[in-house]
């Protein structure tokens, strides 16, 4: 038996994630990463990890797993209906399967396994960055996923009590960003008085918004700048877009306000059609 | 130096230009600032991330600007040479928008002595500056779809060299086979910022 997960099904999309690639910006590589970092750590401290060990990143649930050895595995982030495992260590024996329904709330589940995700590291991570391409590739039926030795004791509980990811509408914190002044004082009230919706085209890279159009005071380019996740960057369409995990090093668009870096974590978890709400 | 705020985690320091950028990126990595985790230099700003649970806006704005910008260029960066063979789809293009030969193009592009200012666009692309005279190139008008790895463009006032296939509207003069970005080297980018480059014609 080896110590092995086998996916039989990856749902719309599973990748596997860790902490991601800090340090290489410079190099023009992106962090990438889980989009929920705290529930990625949470899952692997559930099963005695490191806090950034690699996880699976199941969106919209439909990941099917088999276990080819005796394994300990936790679940975090969107509940996905028909996992033991949320929020709690579980023992997935030889053979068994764990299978993660569609969420009523939340879009991501981490799948966390103790001696965490063993695939080869890419830059000193095992994130895949749907952005430049780097890191194991999309989670396809069929692959074997090696699983580490497990590395620290279990933790002494059997459950955390977390709340679910809400549906509805969310409100996080937004600081001011770099080019606020590149927008009119009606851009800056909207941006945190008025609903924004997530639509469909969002992803891993950001969270595209749809709402009032931000008019700016100042035309011409911006030639391109360093930014990092929770930057609310608008294009001349005035759509601002929440730059999530995948990121862009650099970006040519002005980046109104950033919603403050611990509540970049809740955004991960809304689905199209969620209304965010900034307030400062 | 204007500092401009960018959240909880992150700190934008915007200066006159690349010399300014090159200087102040040089002291930021040969005395790091303490719980900063990236230094991203880019044409006219410098992005520094810090690790909110080590530090704070406040105090890395501090530590900033008590750095000592370095003298940009004419350090003792690394030297990379880079054979190009000259037979790129834009040269002629490129050799009419400067008002000279395909020839000259290539004398220019090879006497030039170029630094790498900052990479962005795609892991490992370098925007190289020149450290003579300014270079002025429109990008093309439509980008290409496809543009190979190893293909060596212009475009405004820097050169570079594409890391891998991808889409692209710099105009292109050549190609070289020197992988400027390798997963398996260490550093995987060989066109980093700081380091100072020379094309060699190798048609």
């Amino acid at each position: 038996m080896s110590r092995t997960l086998t996916v039989l099904a990856a749902g719309p999309l599973t990748t596997v994630q860790d902490a991601g690639r800090p340090g290489l910006g410079a190099l023009g590589v992106g962090r990438s990463g889980a989009c929920d970092r705290a529930a990625a750590r949470l899952a692997n401290r559930l099963v005695g990890n490191d806090p950034d060990a690699a996880v699976l990143e199941a969106t919209l649930g439909g990941l099917v797993l088999r276990a080819d050895a005796d394994l300990v595995v936790a679940t975090t982030g969107a509940r996905g209906p028909g996992s033991p495992a949320h929020h709690a260590p579980v023992r997935l024996a030889a053979g068994a399967r764990l299978a993660l329904g569609v969420p009523d709330t939340g879009l991501r589940t981490y799948v966390a396994v103790r001696g965490g995700i063993a695939v080869a590291p890419v830059l000193g991570s095992r994130s895949t960055d749907l952005l430049s391409g780097l890191g194991p590739p999309v989670l396809r039926p069929g692959d074997v996923l090696p699983v580490g030795a497990a590395a620290g004791p279990m933790p002494g509980v059997d459950l955390v009590p977390v709340a679910d990811p809400p549906g509805g509408e969310v409100t996080v914190r937004v600081l001011p960003g770099p080019r606020a002044d590149w927008f009119t004082p009606d851009a800056a009230a909207a941006l945190t008085g008025t609903p924004w919706t997530v639509t469909a085209e969002s992803n891993r890279i950001g969270l595209r918004l749809a709402g009032v159009g931000l008019q700016r005071v100042r035309a011409g380019e911006l030639a391109s700048e360093g930014m990092v996740r929770g930057a609310l960057q608008v294009p001349p369409s005035g759509q601002p877009v929440l730059v999530l995990a995948d990121t862009p090093v650099t970006g040519g668009y002005p980046v109104i306000g950033y919603v403050a870096d611990d509540d970049v974590d809740r955004c991960g978890q809304l689905r199209p059609g969620q209304t965010l709400r900034l307030r400062r | 130096m204007r500092v401009l705020p960018s959240g909880s985690a992150a700190l934008l320091v915007e200066l006159d230009g690349l010399e300014e950028v090159l200087g102040l990126y040089a002291a930021l990595t040969e005395e790091p600032v303490d719980g900063v985790v990236d230094v991203v230099p880019a044409a006219r700003t410098v992005l520094l991330v810090l690790d909110p649970a080590l530090t704070s806006p406040a105090a890395v704005e501090q530590a900033v600007r008590r750095a000592r910008p370095r003298p940009g260029r004419g350090g003792p960066g690394e030297r990379v040479e880079l054979p190009v063979v000259y037979d790129g789809a834009d040269l002629a293009d490129v050799a009419a928008a400067l008002g000279v030969e395909p020839a000259e193009v290539v004398r220019r592009h090879t006497a030039t002595a170029w630094t790498v200012a900052f990479c962005g666009f795609a892991p490992g692309f370098g925007y190289l500056t020149p450290d003579g005279e300014p270079w002025d190139v429109p990008r093309r008008r439509t980008p290409r779809t496809r543009v190979p790895a190893g293909a060596v463009g212009l475009a405004g006032p820097f050169s570079g060299v594409y890391p891998r296939e991808s889409p692209g509207g710099w105009q292109l003069v050549g190609r070289t086979d020197v992988a400027v970005f390798d997963l398996s080297r260490d550093p995987a980018a060989l066109l980093r910022p700081g380091v100072r480059v020379r094309f060699v014609d190798a048609s």
